[in-house]
């Protein structure tokens, strides 16, 4: 070969057009992140008792030690006691929920995917439905055991459970291909809805009710010992699903080509497939089925902030969150002192939002 | 070296690639032509570790392939894909800086910038960096996919010292690369494949147009029906015969004064034995 006539590489041009500048998305999860504080002090002070917001802050100072001012013990037990622990699970519910959904989608290399795609949803509801309506011995064992919880943990294994079938289902010689996944979480969840529809046509009007009510889903159960016992779960997609921003961006190329940039496909699905399970798992399990935000967030960061993961996962999850504080605060409000399911709020804001969405998408793109 | 020994593939009863054996020296540039269904993705896919073979060994500078870790291959090997999707609306930026995943963990380096902002320019797709891929032309998303698996091997010293010759060999495969590019970027593609052979890079490209071939590989593969009917330089494979074999296509070689390269014709004779031999 011939170490002759390379090619010098072409001398910079005066006026080069300018590259997007390092971290030229940081405004949006910034912003996103001061709202969220915003949103969470404003929501845990309105309800039946009023806390204007600098007792709010006085008594979450007060709380790490650092005492400003003079702090009302009717409004401190209100807020510590029913307030924030219900505010802060609907933000980890909705982080969740969010940064899952954008996942998923990225996962599926589909802007339409959502958790609820591979079976934890429909499972959950299943195995819930089925606690609640047959009463069987050994869910009475269960109960007694799990007590208050007992509903949650049949929900949480039904997601588990459901999501298992459908990941081994879609697995070939040892590759889980996402397409069949696709079809065969389709399959699962028409499977899981005809029993689940057979159960409630089995229950009786009381039985009827409390489906009814889980099905639409509600924050109502928050407590600190829910917290505790949640928080895990639903943190782990918030915190480790940014990580796999990089992997989740090369799969936008598909698998072979994610391949060719050292991306190692089926760890990827895999924790995915975990990380949702788990989270989202948890989520039905204390608070029912909560429509669209998985859906419908990442669609709107993706607007605002571009397709790169590293600012649509951790976007997913900030605004997934703040919505879901926002939606919860108008469930609790607008027929007080009853309550309205969250799911039929996000359902009502959700759909329009994602409607307009479309159309001014499909104007753009015409 | 990039070396494939006897590489079979069967999908059931159907054999698409037999005993199929090829090398790549750093500094070459290795045609692979053949009619459709020959074989030829198929074994750009076998290269690029897409398939496993069903027999035959494939060795990455003496090494197993695979041996290596997909991280480890990923800045070894770079592919350029026939079809390229893209599930969501990255910039050509975000896209670019694609390439250079297997070398920086989280956020991109001060080098990694550096490589991607040479790509652009070196493939002429500067001014479109903040565009979204979709809204570009066929053309142009080829070569916003070509800056990204240059981005992919390429180092920020060998762009600062153009006469360096790499270490170790990195290898870049190309499958119909011209596809959709107007005549100038086929030219300037091919440009951009000699001078990384140059600097020391080994490039397997599939191609279609026999005179690209003839005036840029140093050797060719002639495929059918996943046999390897000859692998040599340019001008010894491709004979008349030899492409009227693999083709079903009579063909005339005109060699011209200036050119040190024949060039092929189609004519419309089907007697091969007046072809021009």
């Amino acid at each position: 070969m011939t170490q002759a006539e390379i090619q010098t590489p072409p001398t910079q041009a005066a006026a080069r057009p300018e590259l997007p500048r390092r971290h030229a998305n940081w405004w949006l999860n910034s912003t996103l992140a001061i709202l969220l504080v915003l949103v969470v002090i404003g929501s845990v002070g309105i309800g039946a008792i009023s806390i204007p917001v600098p007792s709010v802050v006085a008594i979450l100072l007060k709380q790490v030690g650092w005492v400003i001012g003079p702090v009302e013990p009717q409004q401190e037990t209100v807020l510590l006691i029913i307030r924030l622990p219900r505010v802060l699970l609907g933000v980890l519910i909705g982080a969740t929920l969010g940064v899952s959904g954008a996942a998923m989608q990225g996962l599926f290399r589909n802007p339409l995917a959502d958790p609820g795609l591979i079976g934890i949803s429909s499972g959950a509801s299943l195995l819930a439905v089925l606690m609640i309506v047959l009463q069987l011995k050994l869910f009475r064992d269960i109960s007694s055991f799990a007590g208050l919880y007992a509903l949650s943990l049949a929900a949480f294994v039904g997601a588990v459970l459901a999501t298992l079938l459908v990941y081994s289902l879609a697995r070939r010689n040892g590759r889980t291909i996402i397409s069949l996944m696709l079809l065969v979480g389709i399959a699962i969840n028409i499977l899981c809805e005809a029993l689940r529809g057979l159960l409630v046509y089995l229950a009786d009007d009381a039985q009827l009710r409390t489906i009814s009510n889980w099905s639409l889903g509600s924050l109502g159960g928050a407590s600190w010992e829910v917290l505790q016992v949640a928080s895990p779960f639903l943190l782990a997609p918030v915190l480790l699903m940014p990580r796999l921003s990089k992997s989740m961006n090369a799969f936008a190329l598909g698998e072979s080509g994610a391949g060719h940039l050292g991306v190692d496909a089926a760890r990827l699905k895999r924790n995915v497939v975990l990380l949702t399970t788990l989270g989202v798992g948890v989520a039905v399990a204390v608070s029912g089925v909560i429509g669209f935000v998985g859906l419908v967030i990442p669609h709107l960061i993706r607007l605002l902030g571009g397709a790169n993961h590293r600012v649509v996962l951790p976007g997913a999850a900030l605004l997934g969150a703040i919505v879901l504080t926002l939606a919860d605060l108008a469930a609790r409000t607008i027929v007080a002192p009853a309550e309205l399911p969250i799911g039929i709020i996000t359902g009502i804001i959700g759909a329009p939002v994602f409607l307009y969405m479309l159309v001014r998408g499909s104007s753009e793109k015409a | 070296m990039l070396e494939a020994n006897h590489i079979t593939y069967r999908i059931g009863r159907k054999t698409l690639l037999d005993s199929v054996s090829l090398s790549v020296k750093p500094g070459e540039l290795v045609a692979v032509v053949g009619a459709n269904g020959a074989g030829k993705s198929t074994l750009l896919k076998i290269l690029s570790r897409d398939h496993l073979p069903t027999s035959g060994n494939l060795f990455l500078d003496q090494k197993l392939i695979s041996r290596f870790s997909a991280v480890e291959l990923a800045r070894r090997r770079a592919v350029l894909a026939q079809q390229n999707t893209l599930a969501f609306n990255f910039s050509v930026y975000e896209l670019v800086m694609m390439g250079r995943y297997p070398h920086f963990d989280s956020q991109p380096r001060t080098e990694d910038r550096a490589v991607v902002d040479y790509t652009l320019d070196r493939t002429g797709i500067r001014h479109l960096a903040t565009r979204s891929v979709p809204t570009l032309s066929g053309g142009e998303q080829q070569r916003v996919h070509l800056a990204k698996v240059l981005a992919q091997l390429m180092t920020l010293e060998e762009i600062n010292d153009p006469k360096k010759l790499i270490r170790p060999a990195r290898y870049l495969l190309l499958d119909e690369p011209t596809t959709g590019l107007d005549l100038y970027y086929q030219h300037s593609l091919l440009e951009v494949a000699q001078d990384l052979k140059q600097r020391g890079y080994g490039v397997v490209a599939i191609l279609h147009d026999l005179n690209l071939v003839m005036q840029y590989a140093d050797k060719v593969l002639l495929l059918k029906e996943g046999q390897a009917l000859a692998f040599g330089p340019p001008a010894r494979v491709l004979t008349a015969e030899a492409i009227l074999e693999a083709f079903r296509l009579p063909v005339t070689l005109i060699q011209q004064p200036e050119l040190d390269y024949p060039l092929v014709i189609h004519t419309r004779q089907t007697n091969p034995l007046f072809l021009n031999t």
